[in-house]
C-alpha cells in the first residue's frame, strides 16, 4: 500500500503498475490530506464560512469537497468570504490587513502541513495578531497504520512510507510495523525511479522474509527527521482524537491546540452547531481511503462522479486517488478504447 | 494629471480624453488610430481571420513579460495558428479605481513594444473605468484580424495517420513564471514567461512547407489539454514520447516540488504542429532558426488507433492516457 496520495498519482502518471510484475498490486491508502476530513469536520468548516465577519482560508482542493448539505465552494457562491491561500502565513496576513474580521484557517494536513501551521499560530502570537483562528484537523500518520493494520481488512504485505511526512518524523515511528505486523516499510520518494527502488525493496524484504524500515529517499529523509520541525508541532499542538472519513474516531491520531494558545484555538473562539452529517449514497471513498476498495469498484466512477463534478473528496482533490485513476488510470488496457 | 486612475478618467469627458491623447496614443499611433473615429476603417481583400481574447492575469507584471504584452501576444498567436498573417489589432481596457497611471504606461509601453515586434497595428479602442473592487487593476481585451495567404489551409481538423507531431520548445516556463510570483512561492530562478508572438516563426514554416496540417498555441491547460483537443478535433489518436518533450530543469524542479505536472502547465510562447512526416525535418531545421524555435522537437505522432485520445509513452516505457485538465491547477498540499 502506497499510504500518501501523492504517490498514487505518481504511479499511475508514470504507469509504474504495467511495469512491476502481476504478482504486486498496489494499494492507495489514506494519504490525502482533503480526503480523510470528516463530513462532520467539512460541514463544521462551512458552518463557520456563515458566520458574520468570518474570512474562511484554506488550502485550494478543500474548498470544491462536496460536505452534506453544501461545500465551501457553495458557500462562497452564497456570499462567504472564503479565500484560497497558498502558505499559512498568508491566513496571517489577511488577518493582519482586516482586523475588523476574524480569519479562520482551516487546518488540514498529516505531520507535514503542521509544523507550518504551528508557525503561524506563534507568529500570530508574537505580532499580537488576535482575530487569527486555527481549526485543526491535522492528523497523524503512524496511529491511523496501526489502525489499518489491527482491522486486517486488507492483507499487506508492504506499505511505500510517505516521503514529505518522514522528512520530517524521520523513520523511526514506522518502527512498530515490521515489528508487530511482520510489513514491510520502505520510505520514498515521489519521482519514478524512486518509487520503483521502494517497490524492489519492498519485494525483497517481503521475499526475504525480513521486515524493516528502509529509506530509499535519503535526499529527503533522515532516520532521526527534522527536530526543530517537530518542536514546533509539541510546542503549539497536543494530541488528541481525529474523526477520519472511512475510519471513525481514532484516539491518539490528531492534533489540537494547546491550551496555552487556546485563544487561536477556533473550536473554543466559535461555537457553530451544524445539521447531522450525511454522507453522500454511493460514495465509496471510505473503503477507497482504507484500501479496501480500488477506484474503479464504485458504482459511481467516472458515470456520476468526475472531476467536474465530484460526489466525493476523493475524486476532488490533487492527492485523491479516484482522481489518479480517472485522469491516469484508463491506460492500464488501452485496448478497451 | 494625477497619479492614479479616477472614475473620472472612464467618464467619456475631458479626462477620459487626456488620458487617450496622453497616455495611449503618443505610444500606439498610427493613421487609422489617430483620427479617433467611431471605428476604424482599412482595406482588405482574401480570406480573413478575425478572433478576440480576454487578459485577466494575476499578478499582472511578471518575469518575462506583463498583461500587455500578452494581450499583444496572445490574440496575435491565435490568428497565426490558422496560418493568417495578423495585421489589426483593437485593445479594451477595463480599469480599476486607483490604479497607477505609472503603470499604465508601463503596460502601454509594453504592448507598443509587442506590437512593433509583430508587425501589426491597433486600429481601435476603448478605456473604461470601474470602481475600486470591482475589476482586478487592469483587464484587457484584444481582437485581430489577419488574411489568410492562399493555398495555407490549417485546422485543428486537419491531423492524419502518420502525420509528425512537434512542439517549438519548452513547456511550462510561463505557468510556473506566473506561479512563482503569485504563489509567493520565492524560487530562487531566473525563469522567465515564454511570452512571445509566433506570427514570424509560422510564416518561417509555411515557407518551407505546405504541408502543416494543424497548429495550436498550448497555452491555459498546457500541452496536454492542446493535443487532446486537436486529437478530438481530427478525429485521430496521438502518440507522444514524454522523453522528447523539452522542459527546463528549473521548471521540472518547480514541478516536482509543487506536485504538477509541466504537461498541464501553461505557456504562452510555444506551438504544436502536426506536419506531413515528409516535410517534418525540413520544418524543424527552419524552426531551429528562430529564437522561438531554438528548442523544437519531434515529440510524437498522430495514430489510427485509439482515435481521439492522447497517449503518452512515459521515460520508463509504459504508455498512459493523457487527459485534459480539469479543474485548477493547484500545488500539492503534503
Amino acid at each position: 500500500m502506497e499510504f500518501c496520495g501523492g504517490h498514487t498519482h505518481a504511479i499511475l502518471r508514470y504507469g509504474i503498475r504495467q511495469l512491476v510484475p502481476k504478482t504486486v498490486e498496489m494499494r492507495s491508502g489514506p494519504g490525502c490530506p482533503v480526503c480523510v476530513t470528516a463530513t462532520a469536520d467539512l460541514d463544521k468548516a462551512i458552518a463557520l464560512a456563515h458566520l458574520p465577519d468570518v474570512i474562511i482560508t484554506t488550502f485550494g482542493d478543500m474548498i470544491r469537497v462536496p460536505g452534506s448539505y453544501s461545500s465551501l465552494q457553495q458557500a462562497k457562491a452564497e456570499g462567504a468570504d472564503v479565500r484560497i491561500v497558498y502558505s499559512t502565513i498568508d491566513a496571517v496576513e489577511i488577518a493582519k490587513a482586516s482586523p475588523e474580521k476574524s480569519v479562520i484557517f482551516i487546518g488540514i494536513g498529516f505531520e507535514t502541513t503542521a509544523p507550518t501551521i504551528a508557525a503561524s499560530i506563534l507568529k500570530a502570537q508574537k505580532e499580537k495578531i488576535e482575530n487569527f483562528h486555527v481549526l485543526s484537523l491535522n492528523k497523524l500518520t503512524p496511529p491511523v497504520m496501526k489502525v489499518l493494520l489491527d482491522s486486517g481488512e486488507v492483507k499487506l504485505d508492504g506499505i511505500v512510507c510517505p516521503g514529505h511526512v518522514s522528512v520530517i518524523i524521520g523513520s523511526h515511528p514506522y518502527e512498530f510495523i515490521p515489528r508487530d505486523y511482520g510489513v514491510a516499510c520502505v520510505i520514498s520518494g515521489f519521482e519514478p525511479l524512486d518509487i520503483l527502488l521502494c517497490i524492489d525493496k519492498l519485494v525483497e524484504q517481503s521475499e526475504k522474509g525480513e521486515p524493516k524500515v528502509e529509506i530509499a529517499y535519503p535526499r529527503g529523509v533522515k532516520p532521526e527527521g527534522n527536530r526543530k520541525a517537530r518542536q514546533l508541532m509539541e510546542n503549539v499542538f497536543e494530541i488528541g482524537e481525529a474523526n477520519w472519513r472511512g475510519i471513525g474516531i481514532v484516539p491518539q491520531s490528531g492534533l489540537k491546540v494547546r491550551g496555552k494558545y487556546e485563544r487561536f484555538d477556533a473550536d473554543k473562539a466559535f461555537s457553530v452547531s451544524p445539521k447531522p452529517p450525511r454522507e453522500p449514497k454511493g460514495c465509496r471513498c471510505g473503503d477507497i481511503i482504507r484500501g479496501a476498495a480500488m477506484p474503479l469498484e464504485c458504482k459511481l466512477f467516472r458515470k456520476v462522479c468526475t472531476p467536474e463534478s465530484p460526489v466525493g473528496p476523493c475524486m476532488v482533490s490533487s492527492e485523491g486517488a479516484c482522481a489518479a485513476y480517472y485522469q491516469y488510470g484508463a491506460t492500464e488496457n488501452l485496448q478497451a478504447f | 494629471m494625477d497619479d492614479s486612475i479616477l472614475l473620472a478618467h472612464g467618464s467619456g469627458g475631458k479626462l477620459s480624453h487626456e488620458l487617450v491623447e496622453k497616455k495611449i496614443l503618443p505610444f500606439l499611433a498610427n493613421p487609422a488610430l489617430n483620427k479617433l473615429d467611431d471605428s476604424a476603417i482599412f482595406e482588405a481583400s482574401g480570406r480573413l481571420a478575425f478572433t478576440t481574447d480576454s487578459y485577466v492575469v494575476n499578478p499582472i507584471f511578471f518575469p518575462g513579460g506583463d498583461i500587455g504584452k500578452l494581450a499583444v501576444c496572445g490574440t496575435v498567436n491565435d490568428l497565426a495558428m490558422n496560418g493568417a498573417r495578423p495585421l489589426y489589432l483593437s485593445l479594451s481596457a477595463i480599469i480599476e479605481e486607483g490604479f497607477l497611471l505609472s503603470e499604465l504606461e508601463q503596460i502601454v509601453q509594453s504592448i507598443k513594444k509587442a506590437a512593433e515586434e509583430a508587425e501589426v497595428s491597433i486600429i481601435a479602442g476603448d478605456t473604461k473605468v470601474v470602481n475600486r473592487g470591482q475589476a482586478d487593476k487592469l483587464f484587457l481585451t484584444t481582437s485581430g484580424v489577419g488574411i489568410i495567404p492562399p493555398g495555407v489551409d490549417i485546422s485543428g481538423a486537419n491531423a492524419k495517420a502518420g502525420d509528425k507531431v512537434m512542439l517549438s520548445g519548452t513547456i511550462g516556463d510561463h505557468g510556473i513564471a506566473v506561479m512563482s510570483q503569485r504563489e509567493g512561492l520565492r524560487f530562487s530562478m531566473t525563469l522567465e514567461s515564454d511570452c512571445a508572438p509566433l506570427n514570424k516563426l509560422v510564416s518561417q514554416m509555411l515557407e518551407v512547407s505546405s504541408r502543416i496540417h494543424c497548429l495550436r498555441d498550448p497555452t491555459r491547460g498546457g500541452l496536454a489539454t492542446t493535443l487532446n483537443e486537436l486529437a478530438r478535433q481530427s478525429k485521430a489518436g496521438i502518440v507522444v514520447e514524454e522523453a522528447e518533450i523539452p522542459v527546463k530543469e528549473e521548471v521540472k524542479a518547480a514541478c516536482e516540488l509543487l506536485g504538477l505536472d509541466p504537461i498541464y502547465v501553461a505557456n504562452e510562447g510555444k506551438l504544436v504542429a502536426i506536419v506531413d512526416p515528409a516535410d517534418a525535418d525540413k520544418i524543424l531545421a527552419r524552426m531551429r532558426q528562430n529564437s522561438y524555435g531554438r528548442d523544437a522537437a519531434i515529440i510524437g505522432e498522430v495514430t489510427s488507433e485509439h482515435p481521439r485520445k492522447v497517449v503518452m509513452k512515459t521515460k520508463l516505457g509504459p504508455s498512459r492516457i493523457v487527459d485534459m485538465l480539469s479543474g485548477e491547477l493547484l500545488p500539492r498540499i503534503c
